[in-house]
């Protein structure tokens, strides 16, 4: 299965929920948001929630900032 | 000891420092932390972008305590209010809290505001219940119709961003502190602390800056001139000035001279 994860191909293999895909990438749930085809996906959804071949998802994080 | 300043409320919540400050552009998080620190500032500024997936994973917020500090996410980098909104969602989702500094720029070689943009950004928001802080042009009808939409304060630019030109139109500031109710912070523009302390003697009701504290040579230094300056503005403003007058009027006692 491929993703497009932050703007570029990825291959997904061994995740196939939010949840899976955040353990496999080694990224803390709590400081992140997560875009699944442009919707938001709530925290409480991740494990819930599937991947599917070809969803765009975006994992964005607060850095430094004006 | 230094006289305490009053409160700051803005959304229903209440900070002893008037000063905000942002997190870009420092040498490093630990400088970053320390900066923040010795500013004293409570609501701080940050970004959101996508999570790098090559780097390291260590993060501003390893660096932070969130217990006290308050996160304000910007919408830097927008140019559309459907931007702006997305970000805002994300957000809300990634901090948990509904508080935003809503920026959508026109343009990147003066990142003055799309007010236009900026209007429907803002409306979009407050009515999904977000806490709206816009960064606007220095114009009171904009700030009115800010205002008027719900946004709990404006935040009119006193020079472009990152250009430390300092309040540049203080008359246009003073026409918005008359005829806005919702607290007045300058965002951007500040150079030095006697800008800072300026816009606090106007009237604002706080000051929001990144560049003039992370880029100065010593940053951490220039952080605490920015707090003790915001304090000395504050103090100032509510003592209330002279007025000022064309001529000389002595200050020792004409009376019991000698000769």
């Amino acid at each position: 299965m491929q993703i497009v994860l932050n703007g570029e191909i990825k291959d997904a293999v061994g995740c196939s929920t939010v949840e899976s895909l955040l353990q496999q990438l080694g990224i803390n749930r709590e400081r992140v948001a997560i875009e699944l085809n442009a919707d938001i996906v709530p925290k409480a959804e991740y494990e819930k929630q599937l991947l599917s071949d070809g969803d765009k998802i975006e994992i964005v994080q607060f850095v430094g900032g004006g | 000891m230094t006289q305490a300043i009053d409160k700051l409320v803005i959304g229903g919540r209440e900070f002893n420092s008037r000063l905000m400050v942002g997190t870009g552009k420092y040498a490093s998080f630990e400088q970053t932390a320390l900066a923040l620190e010795a500013s004293g500032a409570e609501i701080i500024t940050v970004a959101v972008r996508r999570v790098n997936l090559d780097r390291s994973k260590e993060s501003l917020l390893d660096y932070i305590d969130l217990k006290k500090y308050t996160l304000l996410p910007n919408t830097a980098g927008c140019y559309t209010a459907d931007d702006a909104v997305r970000t805002c969602r994300l957000a809300r989702e990634a901090g948990m809290s509904d508080f935003v500094k809503l920026e959508v720029l026109g343009d990147e070689k003066t990142l003055f505001p799309d007010n236009e943009e900026l209007l429907k950004a803002a409306k979009i928001l407050v009515a999904e219940g977000f806490t709206v802080l816009p960064y606007c042009s220095d114009d009171v009808i904009v700030c009115k119709k800010l205002e008027d939409l719900g946004c709990v304060a404006v935040m009119p630019l006193g020079a472009p961003i990152g250009s430390g030109l300092g309040i540049r139109n203080p008359y246009n500031i003073r026409i918005i502190l008359e005829n806005v109710s919702v607290p007045v912070i300058v965002d951007a523009g500040v150079g030095s602390a006697s800008d800072a302390a300026i816009a606090m003697e106007l009237g604002c009701a706080g000051v929001l800056m990144n560049t003039a504290i992370a880029g100065a040579q010593d940053p951490i230094a220039m952080a605490e001139a920015m707090k003790l300056a915001v304090i000395a503005g504050r103090l100032s403003f509510k003592a209330g000035r002279i007025p000022r007058k064309l001529y000389a009027n002595a200050s020792s006692p004409l009376d019991g001279m000698i000769g």
